[in-house]
């Protein structure tokens, strides 16, 4: 059974001059036990949002319909009440660039048995060994407790805000862009943290980054989001090798690698806004393979293959395509 | 400090067009007021020390490295916007490490440096037209309000913003993060530098725009015979776009090559690990990633000899007190591969 599952995720922004965003528009995902789903698009594409909707943090002004389940007990529906048994114990996030957010003027030991004390998990000198044990886990010596954030370097902080995360023994890590912001070497360092975690003791993990071959190294699965929508999602290594989204194709046409004999280009132009209706597929403008259906109808996520979902007409056999385009390919 | 002193031969044909020798760039230990009061005697930390690198017209070379390794103090060396305390700079022949400031302006115009993040170095209240002309402002080659009109869109047209009607009275803020990246080196370009100094251009845009970037540097070099040094910590970036690598460890180069080579056939210990740890596009491409221990240590602590030696996987005792330099490594395919390893020169393949 999955341990958290989003149902039909929709998230809408009242824009402070008027008009509503609809910054994620009906996604749909699920992860396992000791799973590794990762979460990847441009910036703007509702990743962050979708995360922030799991874990019931966004503002006032955002209203967000669906279904979020952990365990199979409904979280979002009953608001703030019902989410915040479930905050940090269950679901926990690190956050973007959180290893600028500890507090400069509080041990990071005190910063990691914050949440214990908030949630009664535990408390006194036994959250303080936790705490210890928690940055043994993360790879830092328990004497780290006693110091300060500045005494540590980026990728220490980084371990630090997973620890703090991990406080309330929760059973799914989000983890938006853990790595952003570091060294190649630590980076590795941590990808290989968050790796033992899900193995170890059975974390789920949620890796939202824009990019995509961290995805498919540590990831099992992945959900390609693009305009607030899910795009294509599967196994990393369909989605590598038998993409059925030309946007999942195209990011990865956009990513060098190593080799540096594939040539790589961009996509062009820009993701849509969306703060006003997108009439037909959200991606068409920039597509190398739209036809003219796409102008008219948004495509729906259709199942392509085993656990393979893509939402683009050029995979429904009922429609039309044009032959030349085909056969130019 | 280097004992290898001619310059590599380039893939491309074109002449020198930046030299440096030998380039030590040193800053001030901060002493807290005690140690002031005390008299006691201020420290330097080298955070480039004894670079040698040269750049070819039309040539591209990527400086990589992890943050402190000194590829940012090199370029501002390079630009003289800090001052080597040793070493030399020469650009298109000319030493530029001791010119005045006023000699140097002439130079400046040659060198331009383009910056990590187009949402800073644009000024949110300039608009396009404003951005690009502020250069020939500065130093006073205004002309006629025609001429600099063409030259503003000729220079937008270089960088792919056509039609120029379209950009050129917007505000940064209505343009998005490539766009605003492709602004900012068209008012690189607008004083005709022959070399150009790009740190990160692309790590703060998206997967989708950085390609455009990136092939847009690579045609104004091979257009023109512009030199450019790219900064950058992608490995993968380097690999397609530069034609040599320079990799960067402790204010040193450890390993310098052409990209092709330096990437298939690495022969530092720290270039090996570093290539092991780029993730791969190809999920099935799942390497190993030989992870160093620890951090790139503080420079102010030196390790003695081989400076990579307290992390290097494959150290041996010698490398404590050896400091070795860049020699052709003999498990490289020619002349122009180096590497600063005392086990590579010694046993070639290893």
């Amino acid at each position: 059974m999955s341990v958290l599952e989003a149902n039909d995720l929709n998230v809408w922004f009242d824009l402070p001059h008027g008009g509503r965003l609809h910054a994620v528009q009906g996604v749909s995902f699920n992860v396992k036990e000791g799973e590794r789903l990762g979460l990847v698009g441009e910036s703007g594409c509702g990743k962050t949002t979708a995360l922030l909707a799991l874990m019931g943090l966004l503002p006032p002004s955002a209203e967000v319909a669906g279904s979020v389940t952990v365990n199979g007990e409904e979280i979002l529906a009953g608001g703030e009440d019902a989410m915040r048994p479930h905050r940090w114990t269950d679901v926990a996030m690190v956050f973007q660039g959180a290893m600028n957010a500890l507090n400069p003027v509080k041990t990071v030991g005190s910063q990691i048995e914050e949440p214990m004390k908030f949630h009664d998990t535990s408390s006194g000198a036994a959250a303080e060994k936790e705490a210890g044990d928690l940055l043994e886990l993360v790879g830092l010596p328990a004497s780290a407790a006693t110091r300060y954030p500045h005494e540590f370097s980026g990728g220490m902080r980084q371990r630090a805000a997973i620890a703090m995360a991990l406080a309330c023994n929760p059973k799914v890590l989000l983890a938006d862009e853990p790595t952003t912001a570091l060294d190649v070497m630590v980076q590795a360092q941590i990808l290989q943290l968050l790796l033992s975690l899900t193995r170890d003791l059975g974390l789920a993990l949620v890796l939202v980054t824009h990019d995509l071959p961290l995805v498919t190294q540590v990831c099992e699965r992945a959900i390609v989001m693009y305009a607030g929508r899910v795009a294509e999602s599967g196994a990393v290594d369909t989605l590598f090798h038998d993409p059925r989204h030309p946007y999942t194709r195209l990011l990865f046409a956009a990513t060098p690698d190593l080799s540096g004999e594939r040539d790589v280009a961009s996509i062009p132009g820009a993701p849509p806004r969306l703060d006003r209706p997108i009439l037909g597929c959200p991606f068409e403008p920039r597509c190398d393979r739209a036809f003219d259906h796409c102008k008219v109808e948004t495509p729906s996520l259709l199942e392509v293959g085993a656990a393979h979902r893509a939402a683009c007409h050029l995979n429904d056999g009922s429609l039309e395509r044009p032959s030349d385009r085909e056969a130019a390919r | 400090m280097s004992d290898v002193v001619t310059a590599p031969p380039s893939t491309h044909g074109g002449t020198l067009l930046l030299d440096v020798r030998d380039l030590v760039v040193q800053y001030p230990v901060r002493r807290g007021l005690t140690a002031a009061l005390r008299r006691e005697p201020r420290t330097t930390v080298s955070a480039v020390d004894g670079v040698s690198l040269s750049v070819r017209h039309g040539e591209m070379l990527a400086l990589i490295g992890e943050s402190g390794c000194g590829k940012t103090s090199t370029a501002q060396a390079i630009l003289r916007m800090v001052d080597a305390a040793s070493g030399t700079i020469e650009v298109d022949g000319r030493e530029i490490t001791h010119l005045t400031s006023k000699e140097l302006r002439p130079v400046r115009r040659t060198m331009q440096m383009v910056y990590q993040d187009p949402y800073e170095s644009l000024d949110p209240r300039f608009r396009v037209r404003r951005a690009i002309e502020e250069p020939l402002v500065i130093h006073g080659m205004t002309g006629s309000s025609e001429e600099r009109e063409r030259r503003i869109v000729e220079a937008l047209e270089r960088v792919e913003l056509s039609p120029a009607d379209l950009f050129i009275d917007r505000y940064p803020h209505e343009l998005s993060g490539g766009q605003r990246q492709r602004v900012a080196i068209a008012a690189s370009l607008m004083l005709d530098p022959k070399l150009l100094l790009a740190d990160e251009p692309v790590s703060m845009l998206d997967v989708s725009v950085r390609a455009g970037i990136l092939t847009l540097l690579d045609r104004l070099r091979r257009d023109g015979d512009m030199g450019i040094v790219m900064i950058t910590h992608d490995l993968s970036t380097a690999a397609h776009f530069a034609d040599r690598i320079a990799v960067m460890y402790l204010g040193r180069i450890v390993e310098e090559g052409p990209a092709h080579e330096v990437v298939r056939n690495p022969q530092h210990p720290y270039t090996k690990a570093l290539m092991s740890v780029v993730p791969k596009p190809d999920p099935r491409d799942r390497t190993v990633p030989q992870i160093l221990r620890g951090e790139t240590p503080n420079p102010i602590d030196m390790p003695t000899g081989c400076r990579f030696h307290p992390r290097c996987p494959v150290a041996e005792d010698r490398c404590k007190v050896t400091d070795p330099q860049l020699h052709t490594a003999r498990g490289a395919q020619g002349q122009a591969h180096r590497a600063a390893c005392v086990l590579g020169i010694e046993r070639g393949e290893r």
